[in-house]
């Protein structure tokens, strides 16, 4: 088969699965509000499928910040920190979220998904294991394909499986790095720290943890499940995204171990690419103050997360083990995750619709994510459309 | 290598047997993607039962090289008589 006539196979099998003249992926979003709402086509819609969980988006410091930035530095940066020279807002910014985990440094990366690649490929080589969650974020096994080390996965969330796997590594269990996630970002359910941390020092091995989708989110100053479980010390590693809370686009990793700085010498993915706009940076900046102050904003978000985790729950939809800002309805068929989508559009609430092999298990999600920005109302609204959909759907 | 060699096997199309439809015939030449239609999910979960079945860790890497119901099982083979 040749080079497009494989593309040409795998559009044929994404058509035979969705129905014609429907946008699921990639659907067009014409006009945006504010942090919750939006126009698709001719209709307004409720965002309920970002990751906008504080709902910084449209904060005036934000966008006051940012501003200022384009005015005074520019557009881009047009360059690598390592080739084109580091700005001081970049160096700024990097003490800050030191200082805000109370780590010795802290890195900026221009992605989220390249702070994953950077740290696990700049951390792991060849010869060396990382040993990863099976529920793991596509730039936690892309890192571990990039670092050339073995790779091998424990099955989601269980520390007696990652157990079994570093003591078969005998000796080889000094150079793992464990990866594993505050909160995942399909199930929303959150990772086993504490054991996680007693296991990894028992086994002398080294731990990451990607906080993507518990910045902002958990931990009494928001840092994560690192700090509200009590644990950032047993943490080696923390990476992290400025495109969820924070509401712009980066990544971050902090750590107390001096040997991070050196991997701004080694790691591909942070030496060979631009470094973030003056404008981005600054807008983070801004929304890291926010976060760190936003106790309210927490409350708020988990309300909300509260309120309609029971509610899909008492309808009886199939959700994620655990409450949180991520709620994912688990269906058994991809069909029925469409109609439940569509159904959902079709009232005006746009989420997200995740098909296999993206979904775990081989299962399809319909996957909600609650911001604080959402009202009390906008709440309710969404499970009353849940309701209905519940009966004309499933019954 | 052959009485370990064929345990494994065996135990291998017993596992497989539960996820492809009763009709279809397994032999060491079958290929898992193609001809069982087990898709990466399914294949990765499988090996996870093979795993704890044997006490040993199949790696990612060695099981991008993987086809057949045979390679499978020789990989398996391959890392149980490395950890005697
Ligand atoms: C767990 C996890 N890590 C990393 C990323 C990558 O972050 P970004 O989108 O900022 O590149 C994401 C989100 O896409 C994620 O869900």
């Amino acid at each position: 088969m040749s080079l497009l006539d494989k593309l040409d196979a795998v559009a044929a099998a994404r058509k035979a699965l969705l129905p014609e003249g429907l946008e699921v992926f990639g659907t067009p979003i014409e006009e945006v509000y504010s942090a919750t709402e939006a126009r698709i086509g001719d209709r307004r819609i409720l965002f309920l499928g970002t990751n906008n969980y504080l709902g910084l988006t449209f904060a005036p410091e934000c966008l006051r910040a940012a501003h200022e930035a384009i005015d005074r530095e520019g557009t881009g940066t047009t360059g690598s920190r390592m080739a084109n020279g580091s700005y001081s807002s970049h160096r700024a910014l990097e003490r800050e979220f030191a200082e805000f985990y109370h780590c010795q440094s802290g890195i900026v990366f221009t992605t989220g998904y390249q702070a994953n690649l950077a740290m696990i490929s700049g951390l792991a080589g060849a010869g060396d294991v990382v040993l990863i969650d099976g529920d793991s974020h596509a730039s936690v096994y892309d890192g571990c394909r990039l670092s050339g080390a073995e790779i091998i996965r424990f099955r989601h969330n269980d520390v007696s499986d990652m157990e079994k796997r570093l003591k078969r590594l005998g000796e080889r269990s000094k150079s793992t790095l464990i990866v594993a996630e505050g909160i995942y970002s399909m199930l929303g359910d959150q990772a086993p720290l504490a054991e996680i941390v007693r296991v990894k020092n028992a086994y002398n091995s080294i731990l990451l943890l990607d906080e993507a989708h518990s910045l902002g989110v958990l931990g009494k100053t928001g840092q994560g499940l690192a700090e509200e479980t009590g644990l950032t010390d047993g943490v080696d590693f923390i990476t992290g995204t400025f495109s969820k809370s924070l509401g712009s686009i980066g990544g971050y990793c902090v750590s107390n171990h001096p040997q991070l700085d050196q991997l701004r010498y080694i790691s591909r993915p942070y030496i060979f690419t631009a470094s973030p706009s003056p404008s981005t940076i600054a807008s983070t900046r801004a929304a890291l103050k926010l976060l760190r102050d936003g106790t309210e904003l927490r409350r708020q978000l988990w309300q909300n997360s509260r309120q309609l985790y029971a509610r899909l729950d008492g309808l009886g939809y199939q959700l994620g083990p655990q409450p949180g800002p991520v709620i994912a309805n688990i269906l058994d068929s991809p069909q029925q995750a469409l109609l439940l989508w569509k159904g959902l559009l079709d009232h005006g609430i746009y989420v997200n619709l995740i098909l296999p092999p993206a979904a775990p298990e081989g299962k399809a999600l319909v996957r909600c994510s609650v911001s604080a920005a959402h009202t009390s109302e906008q709440i309710d609204h969404v499970g009353d459309v849940f309701a209905e959909l519940r009966k004309s759907i499933f019954q | 290598m052959s009485t370990d060699y064929n345990n494994i096997l065996s135990r291998l199309c017993f596992h497989l047997k539960q996820l492809s439809s009763p009709d279809v015939v397994i032999v060491p030449e079958t290929d898992l993607i193609n001809e069982l239609a087990i898709d990466s999910v399914k294949l990765l979960n499988l090996v996870m039962e093979i795993e704890d079945e044997f006490d040993i860790s199949v790696s990612l890497n060695a099981l991008a090289d993987i086809q057949t119901v045979h390679e499978l099982a020789n990989l398996i083979y391959k890392i149980k008589s490395q950890n005697k």
